[in-house]
């Protein structure tokens, strides 16, 4: 097992070197850079700039000044849009707050969704079925920045419930609708998978057993069938945590909450090079972290996986 | 009064393309400590008579009729009142020990639960019990391999340990739903002398579901031949085998392969099996019978008396004396 971790641990290096290169390349590869505008700059101060930023120096030069720079001391390098901040900066200032309401979003949409789904398939062609399997179709068509606006039309503009926007520190009634808005789709999909996994768990030999030795059906469901059921869910959830705490640009934007998942836009509209590359490592990180979690868990489940 | 009275067990299933009756007015009994071998090929309606008996139905089944166990209808139980029979009164070994088991569960748990949720003691008394019982199996080292989760026993000990689990609770009426299927032939012979060997030893009466005629001939007393969810003949397996009365019958006798002839082809019942969406108004086994005659095509016959044996039914519109 501890050698299995360590395996993982050693392989995630090159991975890593291959997304940043990857990464490094295509972005360069696209047309502009950080200081295009509409009124050029005058070819010699332009000059000056990239010869600060290091952008005169050859390509691979680049690449291994950048690759440098993390490993010795982490340093993801300056913004090349926003003077006097670091990528460092940005991420501490936002990360954390996508951390918080993406968890909470996580939290919920597993909390609800896996419920949903196992009752749904329990409850299989009867009304509640029909609405766990109607609300993840209906939360599927409707995309987090549909729901954003109208959960503001509802809650701030006709209610009065909740503020349209803002972070104030991460207060409950500030929480409420990014949280919601980028749970429900999730949620959806979480219901569907444990569902789906569920029924087919439902219907095989070994709960057909577990029926026949007499137990009550909350014990067959609960101890016999919910492990296996839960093993493409989790499967799912390694991608999705990451990309649920990373946040998302459409929250960002409508709520103004602050968090990182603007700058994944913005940073590749402004061709600010190190954000880029800065917020490619951290996602890359992250995905290669959980996918191993996952990996382990899997174990931890089936007993046919043994590392 | 038998331990087991069946009457008129229908089983069907709602389809969105219809109604589909997979067991037809099936009647028969059980004394006490006896075996009755069930036999037909897939499709036969074997396998639903006893799922029916258990309440285990895929949800869109119903079962009518009866089906007495100590005098008592079990058919229509439902909740506790069901569960109180399964296990303890009736227990089942499933056909594929492959699937059966749980596969994320240790063996030790899964057997332990079923006394400890029937019996209601506590699991170190349900885990010593267990152990006695695989040892009961001739599980090797039962005490050491209850510990282990499915994947790492052979198939026929997979089997060794369904069986020790169906055990648990010494029901009266175990049910084997082909258990030898699905393993190989030396081991199938080993798993048919286990169940004789522990009915003997606990007086467990046995119903044993299998399409392997060779299977039926040493283990069973009575034998009841299914085709297309209708009883076909029934007998003590003795009169069935010597004196096969129903066409299908005999042409699942002939069908068994003989060590003592050669054969360049083996015989076979021409034919396949009655789609179940489609069931023909009169006998099922109509289109594949040698002797059939106009009235097959619209009358079921009924299950009557043949020979001297007062047990010895069979439902055929074609004199016995007329089946050469």
């Amino acid at each position: 097992m501890l050698n299995y971790v360590i395996k993982r641990v050693g392989l995630a290096i090159p991975t890593m070197l291959i997304l940043i290169v990857f990464s490094f390349l295509l972005m360069h590869s696209a047309p502009g850079g950080p200081f295009t505008s509409e009124r050029p700059l005058p070819p010699q101060v332009l000059a000056n700039i990239e010869a600060k930023y290091g952008l005169n120096q050859p390509l691979w030069r680049q690449i291994i000044n950048y690759i440098w720079g993390i490993l010795t001391e982490f340093d993801l390098g300056p913004s090349f849009r926003y003077k006097d901040r670091t990528v460092n900066d940005i991420i501490e200032q936002g990360f954390p707050i996508t951390i918080k309401y993406g968890g909470w979003a996580f939290i919920f949409a597993v909390g609800i969704g896996v419920p949903l789904g196992i009752i749904a398939a329990v409850r299989q062609n009867t009304w509640i079925d029909y609405f766990a399997v109607g609300f993840s179709i209906g939360a599927a068509v409707l995309p987090n920045f549909v729901m954003a606006p109208l959960l503001v039309i509802v809650f701030t503009l006709w209610l009065g419930w909740l503020p349209g926007g803002g972070w104030n520190g991460g207060d409950f009634q500030h929480m409420v609708m990014p949280v919601i808005a980028l749970s429900t789709s999730y949620m959806a999909s979480i219901a569907r998978i444990t569902r789906s996994s569920m029924l087919e768990v439902l219907n095989s030999n070994f709960i057909r057993t577990a029926r026949a030795k007499g137990l009550p059906e909350h014990v067959v469901i609960l101890r016999h069938a919910l492990k296996p059921a839960m093993l493409p869910m989790i499967s799912y959830l390694g991608p999705a945590f990451v990309g649920i705490i990373t946040g998302s640009f459409i929250i960002d934007l409508y709520f103004g909450t602050g968090g990182i998942g603007i700058h994944f836009v913005n940073a590749a509209l402004n061709r600010d090079y190190s954000v880029i590359m800065g917020l490619t490592v951290l996602v890359g990180s992250l995905t290669i972290a959980f996918n191993l979690i996952v990996d382990l868990i899997y174990a931890w489940i089936d007993p046919k996986i043994r590392y | 009064m038998s331990l087991l009275e069946v009457k008129n067990l229908s089983v069907e299933f709602s389809t969105p393309d219809g109604t589909v009756r997979a067991v037809n007015n099936v009647s028969f009994n059980l004394e006490e400590g006896k075996t009755l071998a069930i036999v037909g090929e897939s499709g036969s309606g074997k396998s639903q008579t006893v799922f029916a008996m258990m309440g285990l139905l895929a949800t869109n089944g119903t079962a009518t009729g009866s089906v007495k166990f100590e005098g008592a209808e079990v058919l229509g139980l439902k909740g506790d009142a069901l569960n109180a029979i399964r296990a303890q009164k009736i227990a089942m070994v499933f056909q594929d020990p492959m699937t059966s088991l749980n596969p994320y569960m240790r063996i030790s748990d899964q057997m332990a639960e079923v006394l400890i949720h029937h019996n209601g003691i506590s699991k170190y008394e349900a885990i010593k019990q267990s152990v006695r019982m695989l040892d009961a199996v001739k599980i090797p080292e039962a005490k050491n391999r209850i510990r282990m989760y499915p994947h790492e026993f052979s198939g026929g000990m997979r089997q060794r340990v369904m069986i020790a689990m169906s055990l648990l609770c010494q029901p009266k009426l175990l049910i084997a739903d082909e258990p030898t299927t699905a393993l190989d032939v030396t081991v199938q012979a080993q798993i048919m002398r286990l169940l004789a060997d522990i009915q003997k030893e606990l007086g467990t009466a046995i119903i044993l579901i299998t399409h392997d005629l060779g299977v039926v001939a040493g283990n069973s007393d009575d034998t009841l031949v299914m085709y297309g969810g209708q009883v076909m003949e029934v007998g003590t397996t003795e009169a069935v085998y010597a004196t096969p009365t129903h066409p299908y019958t005999q042409g699942l006798m002939s069908a068994v392969p003989r060590v003592d002839v050669v054969l360049d082809v083996l015989v076979t019942i021409p034919g396949n099996p009655p789609n179940m969406m489609n069931m023909p108004a009169g006998c099922p086994f109509t289109p594949r019978c040698r002797f059939a005659i106009d009235k097959c095509v619209e009358t079921m016959p009924e299950l009557v008396k043949t020979g001297g044996d007062s047990s010895h039914l069979r439902a055929c519109n074609v004199a016995v004396e007329d089946l050469v």
